[in-house]
C-alpha cells in the first residue's frame, strides 16, 4: 500500500512531465486503434459474405459478362437453391465525388439471397414491381436525404447514358456491420434499355449470384457449375462469395500492410518518448534511490517504485486513448460516411490498445528500472542532479 | 559562436540518451512523412511518365478508362481521318487502335489473383511509344497467338516467362518476347496483336484509339472538332492528361492518408521534444541564472534554446530522410482503383520531399521547443541563482 502511494505521488511530481507523456500515449493509443479498425474494415466485405452464396463471373476476368442463358443453366445444377443475375453498374450520381456502389439486379430472387438488407414487405413488393425502381441503404438515403417516390438520376460509365430510377425503398442492414451506402435496382431495366440502344451488349449478365442450401456443397456446386462451361465461349469461375471478395482485398493488399505497418510504429514512437520520459525521471532521482537504499529498502522495492511508475503513466494513456476511440470512431462514422460506411471498434481492437499502452509502460521502465535497482548507494550519494 | 549557442550544443551532447530517443521519435515520424509523400509521388510520376505529350488518347465519353470504353470500328475510322495526325516514315498515319482488357493472372509461388492490362496493339503502337523497349526474345508475329509480357508482370505471375504459355479465351499463348518500358504503366502490361485478341475475346469494338499529332499546338482544334462531331461519342484527351487522371484518386489518397498519419504521430513527437526540452530547462536553471548575470539577454537565451530544439529536429529529420531513401528500393505492386489493374511503382524521393520533410522536422523541433525556451527566457536572475 505504501509502496502504490510513493508511486502515485512519483508519478505526478512533474505535473507538468507527466501529463504531458499521458497525453503523448493517449493520442498514439488512439492512432493505433483507428488504424487498425481501418485495417478490419478493409476486410469488412470478406467477414460479412455468406458461406452459403457462390459467386460465378468469367474466367477470363469482371470485364467479361456471362450470355443470360446460364441463369436458367446454372439453376438446374443440382444443390443450387437460387440464382439471381447482377451487373455492377458503376453510375455516377451527379458527379465523380459522389461515390457508392450501385448494381443492376434481379430483384426478387438478389433480395431473397441477401436476407441482411432488410425492406418492408410493402417496400419490397414496390420495388419488385416497378422497373424502374430501386433500392438504397439507409446511410445511402440520409446523405443525399432521398425519400421513397424520389427519381434519382445515373451517369452510366459502363453503361453510356443517363439513366432514371424512382426509389421505392430504403434498406436496412440486419447487422451493423451490413453495408447500407449500396443502390439496387432492376436489371431487367438495364438489359431492355441495352436491348434498344447497344443490342451487342445485352442479355449479358456480370456474374451470377448462386445459392446453395448448405456451406458444405459450396465447393461441390462450384465445381459442378465451372464443369456444366467448361470449353465454351464464356468459361465461368465460380467461388464462394467469401473468396470473391478476398480476392478483391488481395489486390490492394500492400496498401493495407502499409497501414499495418504504420500503426505498430506509432506505438514505438511513444515507447521512445516513454522511454525518454521515465529515464529522465530516474536519472533526476538517483540520489534518492540511493537514500532510500541507505534506510534499509531493498533493490526490489526501488525496481517496483521505478517500474509501477512507468507502467501507471503508460497505463493512464491508454485508458484516455481508448476512451477517445469512441468519440473518434463516432465522429468518422458520421462525417467521413462515404468513405468507411461503417467504423465500429471491435473488443479485440480495445485489448491489442490496452496491451500496447501496457508494451509502451513495461519498455519504457525496463532501463530506469535496472539503473534504480543496481546503482550502489555511495554512487547514488555522490551524484549531484 | 556566442558562449550561449555554443553551450546549447554541448549540452545535447552531454545529455546523450534523452537527445537520441528524442531525435529517435521525431525521425520516426519524418520516415513516415516522406515514406507516404515518396510512395505517391513514385504512383503519380510512373503514370505520368507512361504518357507523351504529343499523343491524344480517345476513349468513349464519359467512360473514364480504356477498359470501360468502347470505340466503334467506324468511330475508330473516321478519327483515323483526321488531317492533324502525324504521318510515320513508311507515310501511314501514325494512329493505333487498340484493344484493353484485364485478366486474371496468378503470382508466382501463391495462389493470389491480380487483374492485369491485356493490350491488344496494332503496328503503329510501338512507334507512338518509344519507351517500349524489346529486352528478351522477339516481337510477336502478327496474326499469330503469341504475345509479349511487361517486365515486370515477366517477373511476377506464373506463365508470363519467356517460352511459357498463358491460356485464355479458348486459346494457348506464347509468350515470344519480354518488354522493358522503364518505370511506365506499360511495364505492367501484356502485349498480342489487337485482331486476334479481338476475335478471341468475341469483342468487335475498340477500347481506344491513340494517335501522335503532327503539331503539338493542334490539340484543342482537333479534340473540339472530334468531341462535336455527332457521328462519334467520345472525348479527346492528352496521353499525360490521361494518365494523371488514372492516378489523381490514388495519389490523392496516399497523400491524405499519409498527412493525416503524420500529423497524429507527430504530436507524439512534438510532446517527446517538448518533454526534453523542459527538462533541459529545469535542469539548467542556475546555469541559465549565471548566464544572465554575466549580462547575456532574455532573447539570446531565447535564441540558445530555440536553436537547440530546432537542432534537435533536424537531427531527427536527417536521419529519417536517410532511413528513408532506402525505400527507394522498395518496388509495390497494388492495384490502381481507377483503371482497376495491377500496377507496379517504386517510392520516388525528388528534392522537393527532401525539403519538405526537413522543414516538417524542423517545424516539429519548433513547437516542441517555443514553450519551454519561453520559460528559461523569462526566468528572474536572482531566483534563478538562488534554486539548487
Amino acid at each position: 500500500m505504501f509502496i502504490l502511494k510513493l508511486i502515485l505521488r512519483n508519478a505526478f511530481r512533474h505535473k507538468l512531465r507527466a501529463i504531458l507523456t499521458v497525453v503523448g500515449v493517449a493520442v498514439a493509443i488512439l492512432a493505433f486503434g483507428l488504424l487498425r479498425t481501418l485495417v478490419g474494415l478493409w476486410y469488412l466485405g470478406v467477414e460479412s459474405s455468406s458461406s452459403t452464396r457462390l459467386i460465378s463471373r468469367n474466367a477470363i476476368s469482371l470485364v467479361f459478362s456471362l450470355p443470360i442463358a446460364y441463369h436458367d443453366r446454372i439453376r438446374q445444377v443440382s444443390g443450387v437453391t437460387n440464382v439471381a443475375s447482377a451487373n455492377w453498374f458503376g453510375g455516377i450520381y451527379i458527379n465523380e465525388k459522389n461515390f457508392f456502389p450501385n448494381f443492376a439486379v434481379e430483384p426478387k430472387p438478389y433480395l431473397e439471397l441477401y436476407p441482411e438488407f432488410v425492406l418492408s414487405p410493402e417496400e419490397s413488393r414496390a420495388f419488385i414491381f416497378d422497373k424502374r425502381g430501386a433500392i438504397a441503404g439507409r446511410k445511402l438515403a440520409t446523405k443525399y436525404g432521398w425519400k421513397p417516390g424520389d427519381q434519382i438520376t445515373l451517369k452510366g460509365t459502363i453503361f453510356p447514358g443517363q439513366w432514371e430510377f424512382i426509389l421505392r425503398g430504403i434498406y436496412r442492414g440486419a447487422q451493423k456491420s451490413t453495408d447500407e451506402t449500396q443502390f439496387l435496382f432492376h436489371w431487367d431495366y438495364l438489359n431492355e434499355t441495352l436491348k434498344k440502344t447497344i443490342p451487342r451488349r445485352a442479355d449479358q449478365a456480370g456474374i451470377y449470384v448462386v445459392g446453395v442450401a448448405r456451406p458444405e456443397q459450396a465447393a461441390e456446386v462450384a465445381q459442378a457449375i465451372d464443369k456444366t462451361f467448361k470449353n465454351s465461349l464464356a468459361e465461368t469461375l465460380t467461388e464462394t462469395e467469401k473468396a470473391f471478395q478476398l480476392g478483391f482485398v488481395s489486390m490492394t493488399e500492400a496498401i493495407m500492410i502499409a497501414i499495418q505497418i504504420v500503426s505498430y510504429v506509432v506505438i514505438v514512437i511513444i515507447m521512445v518518448v516513454a522511454a525518454n520520459t521515465m529515464a529522465m525521471t530516474a536519472r533526476e532521482r538517483i540520489s534518492e534511490y540511493a537514500t532510500m537504499k541507505t534506510l534499509g529498502f531493498g533493490p526490489w522495492h526501488i525496481a517496483w517504485i521505478v517500474f509501477g511508475e512507468s507502467l501507471i503513466i503508460a497505463v493512464a494513456g491508454g485508458l484516455v486513448g481508448i476512451a477517445l476511440t469512441f468519440p473518434a470512431s463516432h465522429w468518422i462514422e458520421t462525417t467521413l460516411s462515404q468513405y468507411f460506411p461503417v467504423f465500429i471498434i471491435s473488443p479485440v481492437t480495445i485489448l491489442m490498445q490496452f496491451l500496447a499502452a501496457l508494451l509502451v509502460g513495461v519498455v519504457a521502465g525496463i532501463f530506469p528500472t535496472w539503473r534504480g535497482a543496481t546503482i550502489r548507494i555511495a554512487d547514488g550519494l555522490r551524484r549531484i542532479g | 559562436m556566442g558562449i550561449p549557442y555554443y553551450y546549447s550544443f554541448r549540452n545535447l551532447w552531454t545529455r546523450r540518451l534523452t537527445t537520441l530517443l528524442t531525435a529517435i521519435g521525431m525521425a520516426l515520424v519524418v520516415f513516415v512523412f516522406a515514406a507516404t509523400l515518396m510512395l505517391a509521388e513514385g504512383l503519380q510520376k510512373t503514370l505520368v511518365d507512361t504518357g507523351s505529350y504529343d499523343n491524344v488518347v480517345t476513349i468513349r465519353r464519359s467512360s473514364q478508362s480504356e477498359v470501360q470504353s468502347g470505340v466503334e470500328r467506324v468511330q475508330a475510322s473516321i478519327v483515323e481521318s483526321q488531317p492533324e495526325i502525324a504521318v510515320g516514315a513508311d507515310g501511314r498515319p501514325l494512329v493505333a487502335k487498340e484493344l484493353v482488357v484485364l485478366f486474371y493472372l496468378t503470382k508466382r509461388g501463391s495462389t493470389k489473383p491480380a487483374n492485369v492490362v491485356i493490350r491488344g496493339v496494332g503496328p503503329e503502337s510501338h512507334l507512338l511509344r518509344p519507351q517500349v523497349k524489346l529486352v528478351q526474345g522477339r516481337m510477336p508475329c502478327p496474326g499469330s497467338s503469341e504475345i509479349m509480357a511487361g517486365a515486370s508482370i515477366a517477373k511476377r505471375f506464373q506463365g508470363c516467362g519467356i517460352g511459357e504459355k498463358l491460356r485464355f479465351a479458348m486459346r494457348d499463348w506464347t509468350v515470344v518476347g519480354i518488354f522493358d518500358a522503364g518505370s511506365t504503366g506499360f511495364s505492367s502490361e501484356v502485349w498480342g496483336d489487337v485482331d486476334q485478341l479481338m476475335q478471341a475475346f468475341r469483342r468487335p469494338v475498340y477500347s481506344s484509339v491513340l494517335f501522335k499529332l503532327r503539331d503539338t499546338g493542334d490539340f484543342s482544334k482537333v479534340k473540339a472538332r472530334l468531341e462535336s462531331d455527332p457521328r462519334l461519342t467520345l472525348e479527346a484527351k492528352r496521353e499525360t492528361r490521361y494518365y494523371l487522371d488514372q492516378s489523381e484518386a490514388m495519389a490523392k489518397f496516399l497523400r491524405i492518408l499519409g498527412l493525416t498519419l503524420t500529423i497524429i504521430f507527430s504530436l507524439g513527437a512534438v510532446i517527446g521534444a517538448m518533454i526534453t526540452m523542459y527538462a533541459a530547462v529545469a535542469n539548467r536553471v542556475v546555469e541559465i541564472g549565471t548566464l544572465r548575470a554575466l549580462g547575456f539577454r532574455r532573447g539570446s537565451i531565447l535564441t540558445a534554446f530555440i536553436l537547440e530544439s530546432l537542432f534537435l529536429g533536424l537531427l531527427g529529420g536527417v536521419v529519417g530522410v536517410f532511413c528513408a531513401s532506402f525505400m527507394q528500393l522498395i518496388t509495390i505492386s497494388t492495384m490502381n482503383w481507377q483503371s482497376f489493374a495491377e500496377l507496379a511503382f517504386n517510392f520516388a524521393l525528388t528534392p522537393g520531399i527532401i525539403v519538405e520533410s526537413l522543414l516538417f522536422s524542423l517545424f516539429m523541433g519548433l513547437s516542441g521547443g517555443l514553450l519551454p525556451a519561453f520559460r528559461a527566457a523569462r526566468l528572474n536572475i536572482v531566483d534563478a541563482l538562488r534554486s539548487s
